[in-house]
């Protein structure tokens, strides 16, 4: 580059710095008060159109903005949303709601049964390509309507009258209840739909029935919203207005609680956790979480196809203990069973070898390596992936080890991108132990054990055990809570037997709240909506 | 005049097309797809998703498609933003970068300069050791290190600045950004202009200027300013390279809405669109400024003009 070319470069850019500069100062408003609810999102919603969004950081701002017939407590009980009641027939196939009275959309209109018709059609209709259009796919015609055989009218679905919308299942399905608190399942306004079509969603045309409405939405940078003044339970909303941060890195966003931008943090980043716990006390809130980190195996190649012997001893030779405690160290349970602890009216089978000591448990896998053909002078040697993250490296290096020496395997570890990893797992052909996890989408055990049945586009390990989908069937057909849930307890006893994974350790959520914020109570799906939270300010700055 | 500005025009079309075949097939290329997750989708569910996005097609003709977008001024929609369009979120992105980027710059000359100037001139003593040491370790300290410190002390400790980008409004949060990408490149201009300056000094020109009896303040502005500053102009293609580039690392480290975090991350979400269309832009960019640069010179240099 020339001198001149770069001089006129610095003037160019000098200029257009002045200009946007000005810009800047122009557009200075007012600072935050009291009244505003600053809270950490790891990352942008990938919309705010409850039937396209997937992520949990999409739920976590429609849950703010829109409502469900049914929702969640601060405590993570089931409670009356847009519904106020509801009876159920004696098949447990025929659901009928009755919408709320007050129940208004932010521009008053009254949310009616046929709000949530139109939204559960759009839902399953092949045209909307939505991410859960299977959430409810136990609605009956749902899965024909999405395969394009029905026409979304077809669905299940019907309202009569203006308040009482009736559902209509496939099978019994106890869990329906809380599938309807999903945001995938959240009405939207057909008339705004009709009126500013694909831009219905920008704030300012978002019409929404939850507490809050949205107001602006930066992409990459924050979704300020505002009390709803028509929401049926305005009076009891504290907080007038909330922003959610889009803080990608939990560095910043821990540098940005501790400067007093933020009174909620979505996550603790791990490398700062012991410092936090130490500077934070109980600011710091750990609860546990319903997701399960695990090492899945590939079942449809060698060296792990039918040979369950040697997966039990690769997972029995894991400390867990160790794992969960020093290496990850968040206060994570140990896992020894499939569904996590704290699911709603379950109790999770455990691994046989759960209640003997390590080194009974290394014993043992030794025994099973060498009935597998493996010893000393030919020595296991496998492929161990894992996405991009100091915390699974480390996980990783720790397994590696604990294999090595209780067993003598040689595991290489291979770093994958997160998309490339997933496009390897889907695809089961290189992989043969990965990493991954899986989180519960509602509070019922159904949510992990349906993950592994053999046609589950989600069966990473490509789980196929016909004894297995039988009892998951029964489950299905049962009425009864308690019997439904025997089936289910069974099928999770059968799916560990086989070895198909390795559960290491149980999630936990894991929050900075300020000592400003009242009403925050951890729960096990980490719900927290903002309508539920109030501020009080206190003397010391957080 | 204007027949040659529509010549270049013209010229940049296979340039352009060039960039967009190239990056088209890297970034399909790249393993996985935008819609993979852990929750793995239905078949019909990514069905339906690849045919909304015409993924489901050939990829010859997919290319035609974004082509016959491109051509009309339409990036396409985000893959990842399900409610945005890829001209949106770019048209959202870039002021924000340039702001930082061009206020980086100016910080970085202005700051440089003056500093190398005061070195060369207190040439050996304690101060001169001192500015040197700084911008030894300014040079050496990598971004994403400098950054996390200055919010550290700046707003964790201090309090006097913002920690962040979303809800502080106003310049405040231009600040320590716009430091952090600077500060190596203040560091870098400054010893430039130290030693062009020491050079410039013990010239005889100077030596004549001051015989004639101007004093230092003079010399340095009507004489020795403008030919130490030669070698600062000449750095100044990379240094807005490097400005550019360092300001991926800056603008994840305090949350900035800015080009080159969209680029990233559309990379890592194999947002196709995203990353083609950031692409597109800063090609189209390059180009545009280079012709702007080089009518300007006509305008400057005559000479050229005739050519």
């Amino acid at each position: 580059m020339s001198r001149l070319r770069a001089f006129v470069y610095v003037v160019l850019f000098a200029a257009a710095a002045f200009v946007v500069w000005q810009y800047q100062w122009a557009g200075q408003s007012e600072q935050p008060d009291s009244s505003v609810l600053h809270r950490g999102l790891p990352a942008d919603p990938e919309s705010v159109d409850p039937q396209k969004a997937r992520t949990t950081q999409a739920g976590d701002v429609l849950r703010d903005i829109g409502e469900g017939l049914l929702g969640y407590s601060p405590a993570g009980e089931l409670v009356p949303g847009a519904a106020e009641s509801w009876t159920i027939s004696d098949d447990g196939l025929t659901y009928s709601f009755i919408i709320r009275d007050g129940a208004r959309w932010s521009n008053g209109d009254p949310v009616t049964a046929g709000d949530f018709v139109f939204s559960l059609r759009r839902l399953v209709d092949p045209a909307t390509a939505a991410f859960y259009a299977n959430a409810i796919a136990v609605v009956a015609s749902a899965e024909a309507i999405a395969a394009g055989e029905l026409p979304p009218e077809e669905l299940g679905v019907e309202a009569a009258g203006d308040r009482e919308l009736i559902i209509r299942l496939e099978r019994p399905t106890p869990y329906l209840l809380s599938l309807l608190t999903y945001p995938a399942t959240f009405p939207v306004h057909a008339g705004s739909i009709a009126l500013h079509g694909d831009d219905f969603t920008r704030p300012g045309n978002l019409l929404s029935n939850g507490a809050y409405k949205l107001d602006a939405w930066t992409p990459g940078s924050e979704l300020a919203l505002s009390r709803n003044e028509f929401y049926w339970n305005d009076a009891a909303t504290a907080i007038d207005e909330v922003r959610h941060h889009v803080l990608t890195q939990g560095v910043t966003e821990l540098n940005r609680y501790r400067a007093g931008e933020l009174h909620i943090t979505s996550t603790v980043p791990a490398d700062n956790f012991a410092q936090v716990r130490e500077e934070y006390g109980d600011q710091l809130r750990i609860a546990p979480y319903i997701g399960v980190y695990y090492y899945g195996f590939n079942l449809t190649r060698p060296p792990f196809k039918d040979n369950p012997g040697l997966r039990e001893a690769l997972s029995m030779a894991i400390d867990r203990d160790v794992l969960a405690e020093k290496v990850v160290g968040r206060g994570e349970e140990p896992a020894y069973s499939w569904v996590p602890p704290g699911v709603d009216n379950y109790e999770p089978r455990r691994l046989a070898f759960a209640d003997t000591s390590q080194d009974e448990r290394n014993a043992r896998a030794r025994r099973l390596m060498a009935e597998a053909g493996y010893g000393p002078d030919n020595p296991l040697q496998i492929e161990l992936r894992y996405n991009t993250s100091d915390e699974h490296r480390r996980i990783a290096l720790a397994v590696q080890a604990m294999w090595k020496e209780a067993l003598g395997v040689e595991t290489a570890l291979i770093n994958e991108e997160q998309q490339v990893l997933l496009a390897n797992m889907r695809e089961a052909e290189v992989t043969q132990v990965f990493r991954s996890s899986w989180i519960g989408d509602y509070n019922d055990a159904h949510t992990f054990l349906s993950i592994v049945e053999s046609n589950n586009a989600s069966n990473m390990p490509r789980y196929a055990n016909d004894e297995f989908d039988a009892v998951m069937d029964q489950a299905a057909r049962q009425t009864n809570p308690k019997w439904r849930r025997v089936h289910l307890e069974e099928a999770e006893r059968v799916f560990l037997a086989d070895h198909a994974v390795i559960p290491l350790y149980f999630y936990v959520s894991k929050h900075l709240v300020s000592p400003e914020v009242e009403g925050w109570e951890d729960n096990v799906l980490d719900y927290h909506y903002s309508q539920h939270l109030s501020l009080a300010p206190v003397d010391a700055a957080p | 005049m204007l027949l040659y500005a529509l010549k270049r025009l013209l010229g940049a079309i296979p340039t352009l097309l060039l960039v967009i075949t190239l990056a088209f097939l890297m970034v399909h290329a790249a393993p996985g797809g935008p819609f993979d997750d852990e929750r793995v989708l239905p078949p019909e569910t990514r069905a339906a998703l690849e045919a909304a996005y015409n993924l489901d097609q050939p990829l010859h003709r997919q290319f035609l498609n974004y082509l016959a977008g491109v051509v009309t001024g339409d990036l396409g929609p985000s893959y990842h933003y399900r409610d945005y369009s890829v001209a949106e979120l770019i048209g959202n992105a870039f002021p924000v970068s340039l702001q930082l980027g061009s206020m980086a710059i100016l910080l970085a000359v202005l700051a440089g300069v003056a500093a190398g100037t005061y070195a060369a001139l207190h040439r050996n003593t304690l101060l001169d050791r001192i500015v040197m040491g700084l911008a030894l370790t300014g040079i050496s300290i990598p971004v994403f290190v400098i950054a996390p410190v200055l919010v550290l002390l700046f707003a964790v400790k201090l309090q006097w600045l913002p920690a962040g980008w979303s809800g502080n409004d106003g310049a405040g949060r231009l600040i320590l950004p716009v430091v952090s990408l600077a500060l190596p490149q203040i560091a870098y201009i400054a010893r430039l202009t130290r030693a062009s300056m020491i050079d410039v000094l013990s010239s005889d020109f100077i030596r004549t200027a001051r015989a004639q009896g101007l004093g230092t303040r003079a010399v340095i502005r009507y004489h020795a300013l403008q030919p130490a500053m030669l070698p600062v102009l000449s750095y100044m293609g990379p240094a807005i390279a490097a400005i550019l580039t360092g300001s991926v690392v800056v603008e994840e480290i305090f949350g900035i809405p800015g080009l080159g975090r969209f680029f990233v991350n559309g990379a890592l979400n194999r947002d196709y669109t995203l990353v083609l269309g950031i692409v597109i832009f800063y090609a189209a960019l390059v180009v545009l400024l280079n012709l702007l640069v080089d009518l300007l010179y006509g305008v400057i240099d005559p000479r050229i003009r005739r050519r």
